[in-house]
């Protein structure tokens, strides 16, 4: 069994939930990775305060698109002001796979770009290690 | 002998790799397969040796000191640049020490772009070059209200010389700015006929030969280049230093890039004039032990050969090119014919992104390179977010290219391909 690509990541990598456009939606976001030229974009449908649905869309490494996946699971159902609260730590553990300092952009775009869309501070993480 | 093992035999062998410390390094046991020379190259102990040298017996500041001291680490810095000069057929008094490409192509935008490009005028360059030969000129155009303007690059990676023609014809071309090898496509150049139309037409040629100088016999002279500019650590020297070659008529009209030290002939409190060439552009103390260093790595090269050094690492390219069309899914980009290419191949495999086909080949030891290369206006062209890019040096082997079809092969196992 791999340590990075384990079966799940590669499912999820292969065959993505939530992926798609989601028209109409209320709030959208679009990120790049400008080392890796990956580009991720979400769109969100909000309903009583909560994430009703999500659809990411575009292309990146399996990290970045497994990690995109997984943590739409979560998601759908959450309410919005939860978003802002979410951390590194969130994303990494939903991952579950030992992410090296380098692929930890990867990991944490699906989230960066959520919150970019919820919060409309696309400065979220600081640096690549925070 | 079987099919792979007269290829392998095929490849003429530099068996250079022992004079190269690092290879003595293991990961997880294995050896170090490099294959990043287009990003960087290893260092042979020649040049890390020149420069512990420098620093341990020779080291003082250059054209100011009158002690014996001084004198040597003139006469080491000096001598660098007459050994640099003639490596690629140019004068030394013409041959300008600056940080990098980056900065020597920087320079020319700046000290010659600004005096001459004005508001109706044009600077064209090719769809294939790197950030560092298009963001200057993108500077240069918005600030004097200029037009920038791109030759295509076609489906084998090449550019036309037709379209080149035209875009002379049109009468508003100042400057034309090209790679001399692709960084991505690894495509060689025109560059003889480029620059003699280039400058028929009236315009300056200023060629990146970032991936050519290391790589091939470059006379910088004979190509006809107004500007040449490469960089040190490409070319077993090390970071820090890079080289612009310019013709003498042109520089000596060039205001100064950066000001400062060393690049003045007085100075009083209302002004200054200008030191001598290639002074006028080596503002400060320069980079000493680097140029030390890159003088040893030319002095190896020489020794080498380029003309051998070409030819292995065109075998060694013609071999790997073969040996990736075993990887199912695999596509390159550029030119099919190794004698078109420089040491280097960007590929991508379907059902995998760059980055995890670099993460997998780190598996095996193996160091190649994903992203965009510094050149998303070409990936873009392309049609691709990111590539994979194993490049060469004169220390590959055919084993390195054997180590990476085969993690490749693990890779694609690993992804269920």
């Amino acid at each position: 069994m791999d340590d990075l690509y384990r079966d799940y990541i590669l499912d999820h990598y292969k065959r993505p939930r939530n992926f798609g456009e989601l028209e109409p939606h209320d709030m959208e976001g679009l990120e790049h990775n400008p080392l890796c030229g990956d580009e991720l974009g979400v769109h969100i449908r909000v309903k009583d305060g909560k994430i009703e649905d999500l659809r990411f869309h575009g292309h990146g490494c399996a990290i970045s698109q497994a990690s995109a996946s997984i943590a739409s699971e979560e998601l759908v159902g959450m309410p919005i002001e939860q978003v802002g609260e979410l951390d590194a730590d969130w994303a990494i553990e939903l991952l579950g796979i030992p992410v090296s300092a380098t692929r930890r952009k990867c990991a944490l775009l699906g989230l960066k770009v959520v919150k970019g869309a919820v919060t409309g501070d696309n400065s979220w993480p600081v640096s690549a290690t925070g | 002998m079987s099919t792979l093992q007269s290829e392998r035999t095929a490849v003429s062998a530099l068996d250079v790799r022992g004079d190269f410390p690092i290879f003595a390094r293991r990961f997880e046991g294995k050896p170090l397969v490099y294959l990043d020379s287009g990003a960087t190259s290893q260092k042979p102990s020649a040049v890390i040796e020149a420069m512990d040298t420098h620093y341990r017996e020779h080291n003082a500041n250059v054209h100011r000191g009158v002690y014996a001291l001084a004198q040597e680490s003139d006469a080491a810095y000096e001598g660098a640049r007459a050994k640099v000069a003639q490596f690629v057929g140019w004068e030394p008094s013409t041959t300008i020490f600056t940080k990098n490409v980056t900065e020597a192509i920087n320079l020319v935008a700046y000290a010659w772009g600004r005096a001459n490009v004005g508001p109706g005028d044009a600077v064209l360059t090719t769809q294939m070059e790197h950030h560092a030969n298009i963001v200057p000129w993108q500077q240069l155009c918005r600030e004097r209200n200029a037009e920038l303007r791109y030759l295509e690059v076609d489906e084998r990676g090449e550019i036309s010389l037709e379209q080149l023609d035209r875009e002379l014809a049109r009468g508003d071309v100042k400057l034309v700015a090209f790679t001399h090898v692709s960084n991505v496509l690894g495509t060689i150049l025109p560059v003889v006929e480029m620059t003699a139309r280039v400058r028929a037409a009236g315009a300056v040629s200023l060629v990146d030969g970032a991936q050519a100088v290391p790589h091939m016999p470059v006379d910088a002279g004979s190509i006809g280049a107004d500007f040449y500019a490469w960089t040190g650590h490409k070319a077993l020297g090390p970071t820090g230093i890079g080289v612009l070659h310019g013709r003498a008529e042109l520089l000596d009209e060039m205001e100064p890039f950066l000001t400062g030290g060393d690049m003045i002939a007085s100075v009083s409190f209302e002004g200054a004039t200008w030191n001598e060439l290639p002074y006028k552009f080596e503002a400060g103390t320069p980079p000493i032990a680097e140029a030390v260093g890159l003088g040893a790595a030319v002095d190896y090269l020489d020794a080498l050969g380029m003309e051998r050094v070409r030819t292995h690492e065109r075998e060694l390219t013609a071999y790997m090119l073969n040996r990736l069309g075993e990887v199912p899914g695999l596509n390159f980009v550029g030119p099919p014919e190794a004698e078109r290419r420089g040491g280097l191949v960007s590929f991508t495999i379907e059902g995998m992104h760059a980055h995890d086909i670099a993460e997998l080949a780190n598996r095996g030891g193996v160091c190649i390179r994903a992203g965009h290369h510094c050149a998303q206006p070409l990936m873009r062209r392309l049609g691709v977010s990111a590539t994979a890019r194993a490049s060469v040096g004169v220390y590959n082997e055919p084993g390195d290219v054997d180590a990476l079809i085969d993690a490749l092969l693990e890779g694609r196992r690993v992804f269920g391909l």
